[in-house]
């Protein structure tokens, strides 16, 4: 009897990933489709509502990373009414954005990503989590980082209205202004944010870069393709999350493309598949070439590596220092190792506090000048931003009146579905041979998506969904071997 | 005695009412103690079938977030109804469609157009849709088709409860909780948030004038009000006259109007008729061509009335089940 694995979703979980890998009569895999089931439609029933209620619907697209479509769509807004918002409040919303950023990325570390690394690939599966994060690290450890996520958080509901689904960005500005005490109650979480990036990155140091197998796995070769990396960047060419332009580096590490949100569209073009409800971005002057890597397939990379390989440096001092030793390890730039994602991304979450610690120290921040009334309706907008998962388009067209008439959005994660369906690919082709799944492995299947930290709501904004897709991993008879989820596996092993 | 079993799933969401259970922070570790989670897939591992292999009425409450737009989610929502003793609607998707359910005012062809063929961006000479079922080589694939209309949790299941707000705020979701584990049940069909409207306990009441009168809409990117004072005494629509209280009034801390996502008191269920209805006692009527005039200069009326509540409401009364599945 020919065996066949299938990996397969569970069939409770709509709106999630679900990833199909076919074999060949021989056993090996012929191919492995990454899907994407839902569709929500937010560019066709975003028509005719009042442009600046944009900020506030968009931000549902996904309740992960609200603060990237709230702030995507302010500046999508400020464009669309012709106000460009006063310099407080400009820092004031950079200062929102940047308290996200720390919390976000220290969130998937610790939370999702981490435990790989921290806890080990090879742990078993029931202490691959958070707990066992806790457990490594210890109690004291642990205690910072919850406290430092509620401040933060604290900081963005000060600030936005509410941390989920934040409100107080409009056209022009900000709604609300931040009192001097606030101010100084961000200088103080600020510093602590610094201290705790700096510890983390130490660990990571300690636990991850001391370890030669851990060095072999993060360079091998199942994790790595070449493609282009896209990122925002300031006018000296270092990451910036909430202002600059665009920047695309081909594979091999030259200039490819500069440009500012308005252009988009002459850069990024999107291809659709009839199997997914996804779609998946690709530079249109290179083309779509298929699935495939290197400098002839449009196939692009975001998020945080791309970010840094697209990049000159980072505008902050520890932050660039922490660059220059990635890049040094990885054996120059760009990089085409998926897992050093991980590494990249504390990176940037340190650049996030130093940048927040910054901007909190301005007093400026705390400027009751932060709101310009628009004047006209210029009728068309462009923002931009880069959320945690990649780089966040809105394009908005109105009315004169200012009611919504037009809506495209190209959203952080879809940026990278395509590299995504990739890395699986590649990673089924390379750890699945003669029919078998060896079960020690499968975890390292698992890895090759997890270090996106893909986001499906995000990534499917035509879709409702949740970031946590799962697999189900089956026998020939049918019986479910193990399952796979974005977060954490479970399921027997050994 | 075994701790109380509670089941945590999401259909048509963004997420937000997972990380609102997480922003419980410290808290959500007492209730974990309290209770055994069987389901809860953004943290904890059990599978669809262990939930399948349990005595119907085995869970103890189980709280559902999300829209409901596709087979499966009906499917397990049926599921979980069986297995619970207590279904309770979780946030304002479930509750009463939510931002999901603006997509009732399109049609689902239109979408469909819009998001494959026509948006700039794409490149699709070919004008391929995503199909329920399709091949790729030698290989069929497949996806769930989805529904023509987007369903609040009770059109398709019946509900005990319901916990409102986009996301709920952590003490609306502490004291439910409780409530239910204390067994000090509300009678069925409450709306877990005191039934009181949002604008009699308003912290902006004190410089509330006596008497509002409209005589235009304003937009809210139009005015700067300042963040003591009634949205509605300068024209810009707040949802307050229409919403239930309890949300810790986080939209107006951010100095923005309410838009409703706590949904409307129990005397007036169809929140939109009822903002409309309050609305229409402020606009200044002293003649027909002025209060013509005044209402014309509300923009988007439905989109910002039913914000968070389209699905099921008198705009859709009489509408049937979905149909269900792509052709």
């Amino acid at each position: 009897m020919s065996k066949k694995i299938t990996i397969s979703p569970i069939t409770r979980l709509e709106g999630h990933g679900k990833i199909e890998i076919f074999l060949n009569d021989a056993g090996e895999v012929d191919h492995a489709f990454f899907q994407v089931p839902e569709l929500r439609g937010f560019e066709k029933f975003c028509e005719g509502r009042a442009a600046e209620e944009m900020a506030r619907i968009t931000p549902r697209i996904c309740g992960v990373c609200p603060t990237a479509h709230h702030m995507a769509s302010a500046k999508a807004l400020d464009d669309l009414f012709d106000a460009p918002p006063p310099p407080a409040a400009r820092k004031l919303r950079e200062l929102m954005y940047s308290t996200f950023m720390v919390e976000d990325h220290l969130l998937h570390f610790f939370f999702l990503g981490g435990p790989d690394f921290i806890v080990g690939p090879d742990a078993p599966a029931g202490a691959r989590n958070i707990l066992g994060v806790i457990g490594k690290l210890g109690t004291e450890a642990s205690l910072r980082l919850i406290s430092l996520r509620k401040r933060c958080r604290e900081i963005m509901s000060t600030i936005g209205g509410k941390a989920i689904h934040p409100v107080s960005a409009v056209p022009g500005g900000m709604a609300k202004g931040l009192t001097e005490n606030d101010r100084e109650n961000a200088v103080a979480v600020a510093a602590e944010a610094v201290d705790f990036c700096r510890f983390t990155l130490q660990a990571f140091g300690e636990i991850v870069l001391n370890n030669p197998a851990y060095v072999e796995l993060v360079t091998g070769e199942i994790y790595r393709h070449d493609t282009y990396y896209m990122g925002m960047v300031d006018r000296n060419g270092k990451v910036n999350f909430y202002d600059g332009q665009i920047n695309v580096v081909a594979p091999d590490g030259t200039q490819f493309a500069k440009f500012g949100a308005a252009d988009y569209g002459t850069h990024i073009a999107e291809h659709v598949e009839p199997w997914t409800y996804v779609k998946f971005p690709f530079l249109r002057k290179v083309g779509w070439a298929g699935f495939r890597d290197g400098a002839g397939s449009g196939i692009l990379a975001v998020a945080p590596l791309a970010r840094l390989n697209a990049s000159s440096g980072m505008a902050t001092p520890l932050a660039q220092a922490e660059y220059e030793r990635m890049f040094a390890t990885l054996g120059g730039k760009p990089s085409g190792h998926t897992l050093a994602m991980h590494w990249a991304r504390l990176i940037e979450a340190l650049y996030a506090a130093e940048r927040m610690l910054e901007l909190a120290s301005d007093p400026e921040v705390a400027s009751k000048d932060i709101r310009n009334i628009p004047t006209r309706i210029k009728g068309e907008g462009f923002g931009v931003v880069e959320a945690p998962r990649g780089t966040l388009y809105h394009h908005y067209q109105s009315d004169s009146r200012g009611l919504i008439t037009k809506v495209n959005l190209i959203v952080a994660t879809q940026n990278n579905i395509g590299r995504i369906a990739l890395s699986i690919d590649k990673a089924a082709k390379a750890l699945i041979h003669g029919g078998k799944v060896e079960e020690g492995q499968l975890n390292k299947i698992e890895m090759a998506f997890r270090a996106y930290d893909p986001c499906l709501s995000c990534a499917t904004h035509a879709s409702p969904g949740s970031p946590s897709p799962e697999i189900e991993i089956r026998n020939p008879d049918g019986s479910v071997l193990r399952t796979l989820c974005w977060g954490r596996t479970t399921g027997p092993r050994e | 005695m075994a701790n109380p079993k509670v089941a945590f799933y999401w259909c048509a969401s963004c997420g937000g009412c997972e990380e609102a259970v997480v922003d419980l922070n410290e808290t959500v570790l007492k209730v974990t103690e309290a209770v055994d989670i069987v389901l809860w897939p953004v943290a904890l591992d059990f599978k669809y079938k262990d939930v399948e292999a349990m005595a119907d009425g085995e869970i103890t409450v189980a709280f559902i977030n999300g829209a409901i737009r596709l087979d499966e989610q009906q499917e397990i929502a049926a599921l979980l109804r069986r297995k619970s003793q207590l279904v309770v609607a979780f946030g304002a998707c479930a509750h009463m469609g939510g931002i999901p359910a603006l997509a009732n005012f399109k049609d689902r062809e239109s979408i469909l157009s819009r998001v494959y063929s026509e948006v700039p961006t794409v490149v699709n000479p070919d004008r391929i849709v995503p199909q329920t079922e399709s091949v790729c080589g030698r290989h069929k694939l497949e996806l769930p088709g989805f529904w023509d209309k987007v369903c609040r949790l009770d059109e398709v299941i019946p509900v005990d409860y319901y916990l409102p707000g986009c996301p709920p705020m952590p003490d609306t979701i502490v004291n439910a909780v409780m409530a239910i584990l204390e067994g000090k049940l509300p009678a069925r069909g409450t709306v877990l948030s005191p039934n009181r409207n949002m604008c009699k306990e308003c912290s902006r009441l004190p410089k509330k004038p006596e008497k509002i009168t409209l005589s235009r809409f304003v937009r809210p990117y139009e005015a700067v009000v300042p963040d003591d004072e009634c949205f509605l005494a300068h024209g810009v629509v707040c949802m307050g006259p229409a919403t239930r209280s309890g949300c810790g009034e986080r939209c107006l801390k951010g100095n923005m109007p309410c838009r409703g996502c706590y949904g409307p008191c129990d005397e007036t269920p169809d929140q939109g008729a009822a903002m409309l209805s309050a609305l229409s006692t402020l606009i200044d009527g002293t003649d027909a061509s002025a209060t013509e005039r005044i209402a014309g200069s509300f923009d988007d009326i439905a989109g910002t009335v039913y914000r968070f509540s389209a699905s099921g409401s008198l705009a859709y009364k009489g509408a049937l089940l979905p149909k269900g599945g792509t052709k």
